[in-house]
């Protein structure tokens, strides 16, 4: 044998795992929920979510090879992760100009002026869309007719389940229809059967843990369900809460983003209930039909104080005798 | 109008008053202190580089003031310039201390010294030293790994990408010492920076026997002893088969750097000899503009 | 469900390219280097010169104070020197060189194969007989077992476990050693049981070794109080700590041993030494070596002289294959890579592992990505992305606060990287700056 043997501390195998790996499952578990909004908005939800892709892995990739002078990694799949995220997060009619500018803050202003993939302290795609909210809100909520609405109609634009919770609960439609989906709003929004078969596959794939999705979904259950049975208005129904908006969007898929979330199990929970309440709060008593992603933002400034205040479960703490 | 001028009113005020609390705070919590200990540290580098033995400069003036006499307190950053601001702020006398600077003592470069294995782990020194011997066949010999680098905050010593050892940039190095803290292996010493930068010593910390040290590098000190017998000034000491000269004793005379077999013994920016064929190599080990 | 610690852990492929391959005794080499450091503790003082003719069994070092061990020559022949070698800590230390002549044995020494199960040893003559032998933890640990078989006053053992896991992945010598030396095992598991003189002894075999469970399930019911427990495949489960969490439920606290929650754990392998100490007055000299790997030729289980150049046991497996990265001395995780193959098989040697360089080469380490495997994986319940971090800026009050001396080493961490962040590498080295602080603290 020529080579020179190598050397290093143990341990000398490793799982294979890695970032792009773990991307991938993310991206796959997008695809059924994809593929309700392909249904719902034909070609205008292909076009967004495909320019918003672009758009992200094109500023990364300039950005840190001309900015940053360092080496783009753009294939280790974040930057089209938060490509998809954010068209699922807006309009499918959004003019072009202003899912661009969407990117560029996203990825160049929240991600890489924190110093990259590890490093930002908000979610880039969460971040973006609200950016986009609070500086176009016109073109941010007027939401397409779907494709599948009688045509009929002249509507060009509908509104969604939580801007008629908010102000016409009585034109609600039936909640069988919200959980399967095809109902107006962002792609995200669309299909909680979608995106529950998406969370299915990401714990399949220990991609994430049980403890954020479900923290936040008993929260938000518990929280408007003890409301509803004091006074069962629509307003209060935790079935229509759970089902409508983006709420499944975000507790599958935004608010699991290992970056910035927790990262212990006790960590997890605490985030997970603090963005259950702040969703709730704002859906029943806030100015916006939808509490999400400011929930979310909130909950990420706290998350470097949740993770020095939790500590995983020491060995060593529990004595039971066996 | 009466809105603006009320906003404006309340607001000033508002500003005024926590003003004057803040004020009245800072007089009544206000610290004593010697206002000689601000002067002396006004008057030090600021590098907070611990090379004093104090944890930062706040603390070396405290210390300074405090003291009878400088002898033990010197600063080298600042050097003797510095020590004499300090003196007569407090109308003490500086001692004169000898600049020190920092000196590498290996030579095994890749050429010399070559590499038996590949080292995978983490790149640092530290932990390639708790791990093994060391990726060639001297298991006492510079790791190459750059923890003296990342150590200097006065960007004095960088890792030779060709030879893989250490450099000091002689005008940057304060002698902090803070490489010889991060170096593993014990490498990096303080030595005297010597008259007109000159100085001689054992660019080698290999204890191995003789024979076991020159089969892994070809300058290693292999502890013969002729550099010893030949110093007239008993500066050279042997130990653990390797030979160590005392900067104190050393006149730089340099008989020690001819008679050495391995080329072991550096001598640094003396002019070059004359007439013997024989002189040895003039390895510039260390090299700045 | 099977029994199993109950923080963390992996399951890494388990490779056993070895298993069922039956344990062949090396020939005796023509030279052996036998270490006069193959334990935790000092260093043996040597008792013999240059020049000095030895048998089998024959002292070649003293043990040094309490927590040391003896050891023996392996070979008869005559000593050449003693002199500095290259052994598995990736250091020289001094080791007694032997030219091998023949193969005498002590005389004391039993070398009959019949199994002896009678002892009328008292437990403190037992013990003594296992100091002498010179036995350590074989499981790779090499702890000095008499030592661990002395509870410090005021602490009682309640229960021996028997370490039969052999959790790593690629490792099978303890399992072959299960298989072939059953008999052999219990009767060694009781004479321990009469030093500790506790009623009850748990073996631990994980489950992927179901022939062992079922053979030994079988010849336990012979002795009251012993029992056999499957175990989860799952990476650390044989971790002392892991184990004795396991079988027992109760968890070692941190910073304490596991006698404190009356537990000892032995090996398999230092059972079976400890059998042929106590009944055949065999000092330990020889153990069972896997040698493995995806690309060796013929992998095997080999039982080697201790002093045997590691390059004779790969040679008797094929030799070195042609895509050989790294050799490591002990299982994937937790073993040692070598700087050489000319270094001597010690009382600690399980394995010998050889993998391929495109397995062995490490990736490029990227930033932490805070997906927080690392913390679920950990056995040990710490926040290793956190101690990496706090022992590259030396922050040594919060990496003591955060447990970093609990780590166990065993690399799961390390192994689950995403980002291939060397974790391991720099938990060590805080565990070592801040474990010499504390020391420093109680002088």
């Amino acid at each position: 044998m020529e080579q020179k043997l190598i050397v290093s501390p143990s341990p000398h195998i490793h799982s294979g795992d890695t970032i792009q790996r773990n991307m991938v499952a993310v991206l796959i578990a997008l695809i059924p929920a994809f593929l309700v909004a392909l249904y719902t908005f034909r070609l205008d939800a292909l076009l967004v979510t495909a320019l918003s892709i672009l758009f992200c892995i094109g500023f990364e990739y300039l950005i840190v090879r001309f900015v940053m002078k360092k080496e783009p990694s753009i294939l280790d799949g974040s930057a089209i992760i938060t490509g998809v995220l954010l068209a699922f997060n807006v309009p499918s009619g959004l003019p072009v100009w202003i899912l661009a500018l969407g990117a560029l803050f996203a990825i160049g202003v929240v991600k890489l002026t924190f110093g990259g993939l590890g490093n930002n302290i908000f979610n880039p795609a969460i971040a973006g869309r609200i950016f986009l909210l609070i500086s176009f809100p016109a073109q941010m909520t007027s939401w397409p007719a779907t494709a599948l609405a009688e045509s009929a109609t002249d509507a060009v634009s509908s509104a969604t389940v939580l801007g008629l919770l908010k102000h016409s609960p009585e034109t609600l439609p039936a909640l069988q229809q919200m959980f399967l989906g095809f109902e107006a709003g962002s792609l995200g929004e669309m299909s909680a059967a979608a995106l529950l078969l998406g969370l299915a596959y990401l714990l399949w794939k220990r991609v994430i843990t049980w403890h954020i999705p479900v923290s936040i979904l008993a929260t938000v259950a518990l929280f408007t369900g003890i409301l509803f049975l004091i006074d069962p208005l629509p307003q209060y129904n935790p079935l229509i809460h759970l089902f409508s908006g983006g709420l499944m969007l975000g507790a599958v898929f935004m608010a699991t983003d290992y970056v910035t979330s927790p990262l212990t199990h006790k960590g997890m929970i605490i985030y997970g209930v603090g963005i259950g309440f702040i969703t709730v709060a704002i859906r029943l008593w806030g100015a916006y039909p939808e509490g999400i992603s400011f929930a979310i933002l909130l909950m990420n400034a706290f998350t470097p104080l949740i993770n020095s205040y939790t500590t995983p479960k020491r060995f060593g703490e529990a004595v039971k005798h066996g | 109008m009466s809105v603006i001028l009320t906003a404006v009113a309340t607001l000033g005020a508002i500003g005024a008053g926590s003003a004057g609390i803040l004020y009245l705070v800072s007089q009544k919590f206000k610290v004593e202190e010697d206002p000689r200990i601000q002067e002396v540290q006004d008057s030090l580098p600021a590098a907070n580089c611990g090379g004093c033995g104090f944890p930062g400069c706040a603390a070396f003036a405290a210390a300074c003031v405090k003291a009878e006499n400088l002898e033990a307190l010197n600063c080298p950053v600042g050097g003797e310039a510095t020590m004499n601001r300090v003196a007569s702020i407090l109308g003490l006398t500086a001692t004169k201390t000898a600049k020190k600077i920092a000196v590498v003592r290996c030579s095994g470069s890749c050429d010399e010294r070559p590499r038996l294995n590949l080292y995978d782990g983490a790149s640092k020194c530290s932990i390639a030293a708790a791990l093994y011997g060391g990726d060639t066949g001297c298991s006492f010999g510079c790791l190459g790994l750059g923890d003296c680098e990342e150590s200097c905050t006065f960007d004095a010593i960088h890792i030779n990408p060709v030879t893989m050892l250490p450099e000091v940039v002689e005008d940057k190095c304060t002698a902090c010492g803070a490489c010889v803290k991060a170096c593993p292996k014990d490498i990096i010493e303080l030595r005297k920076q010597g008259p007109k930068s000159r100085r001689i010593y054992v660019s080698c910390v290999n204890k191995d026997k003789g024979g076991v040290a020159k089969k892994a590098c070809n300058v290693a000190c292999i502890g013969c002893s002729k550099c010893q017998q030949v110093c007239p000034f008993d500066a050279i000491t042997i130990e653990n088969n390797l030979a160590y000269i005392d900067d104190d004793k050393c006149r730089l005379c340099r008989k020690c750097v001819v008679v050495c077999p391995t080329h072991s013994i550096l001598e640094l920016h003396f002019p070059p000899r004359k007439e013997t064929p024989s002189a040895a190599k003039e390895e510039e080990a260390t090299v700045t503009a | 469900m099977l029994k199993s610690f109950r923080i963390g852990g992996i399951h890494p492929k388990e490779n056993k390219f070895s298993a069922g391959m039956a344990i062949q005794s090396i020939a005796v080499p023509a030279q052996v280097m036998i270490p006069l450091s193959q334990h935790i503790g000092a260093p043996c003082q040597p008792v013999v010169k240059k020049g000095d003719k030895v048998k089998v069994g024959t002292l070649l070092g003293k043990s040094v104070g309490f927590v040391s061990a003896h050891i023996h020559s392996s070979v008869s022949g005559t000593v050449l020197k003693i002199d500095k070698v290259l052994d598995a800590s990736g250091y020289k230390r001094d080791a007694v060189f032997i030219k091998v002549e023949e193969d005498e044995w002590e005389e004391q020494i039993d070398r009959s194969e019949a199994l002896v199960t009678e002892c009328s040893l008292t437990p403190k003559e037992i013990l003594e007989k296992i100091a002498a032998a010179g036995i350590v933890g074989m499981g790779g640990a090499t702890f000095p077992t008499h030592v661990k078989l002395t509870p410090p006053p005021g602490m009682k053992a309640e229960i021996l476990i028997i370490n039969g896991v052999e959790c790593e992945p690629y490792l099978t010598s303890d399992h072959q050693l299960m298989m072939e030396r059953s008999d052999e095992i219990l009767v060694g598991i009781t004479l321990v049981m009469r030093v500790l003189n506790v009623p009850r002894a748990i073996i631990g075999i994980e489950n992927n070794k179901k022939d062992a469970v079922a053979r030994f399930t079988q010849k336990a019911k012979a002795f009251p109080g012993i029992e056999v427990q499957p175990l989860k495949v799952q990476y650390p489960q044989g971790g002392e700590k892991q184990l004795i969490d396991a079988l027992t439920g109760r968890q070692v606290p941190s910073g304490s041993l596991p006698i404190s929650v009356g537990a000892v754990v032995q090996n398999v392998g230092t059972i079976f030494a400890i059998y042929e100490a106590v009944q055949k007055n065999k000092p330990l000299v020889e153990r069972v070596v896997s040698v493995t790997g995806k690309e060796v030729p013929r992998p095997c289980n080999l039982r080697a002289r201790i002093g045997t150049s590691l390059t004779i046991l790969i040679d008797a497996a094929g030799g070195l294959p042609e895509s050989t990265g790294k050799v490591i001395s002990g299982g994937p995780m937790m073993g040692k890579a070598l700087a050489s193959v000319e270094i001597p098989v010690t009382k600690g040697t399980s394995g010998i592992l050889i993998l391929p360089t495109l397995e062995a080469k490490r990736k490029a380490m990227k930033d932490c990505i805070r997906c927080g495997k690392c913390v679920q994986v950990c056995p040990m319940g710490l926040n290793p992305t956190l101690l990496m971090t706090l022992t590259e800026y030396e922050v040594w009050d919060k990496a003591e606060k955060n447990a970093i001396t609990d780590c166990i080493e065993c690399g799961s961490c390390s192994y689950s990287c995403p980002a291939d962040r060397p974790l391991l590498d720099y938990i060590r080295l805080g565990k070592g700056k801040v474990s010499n602080i504390i020391r420093a603290r109680k002088n």
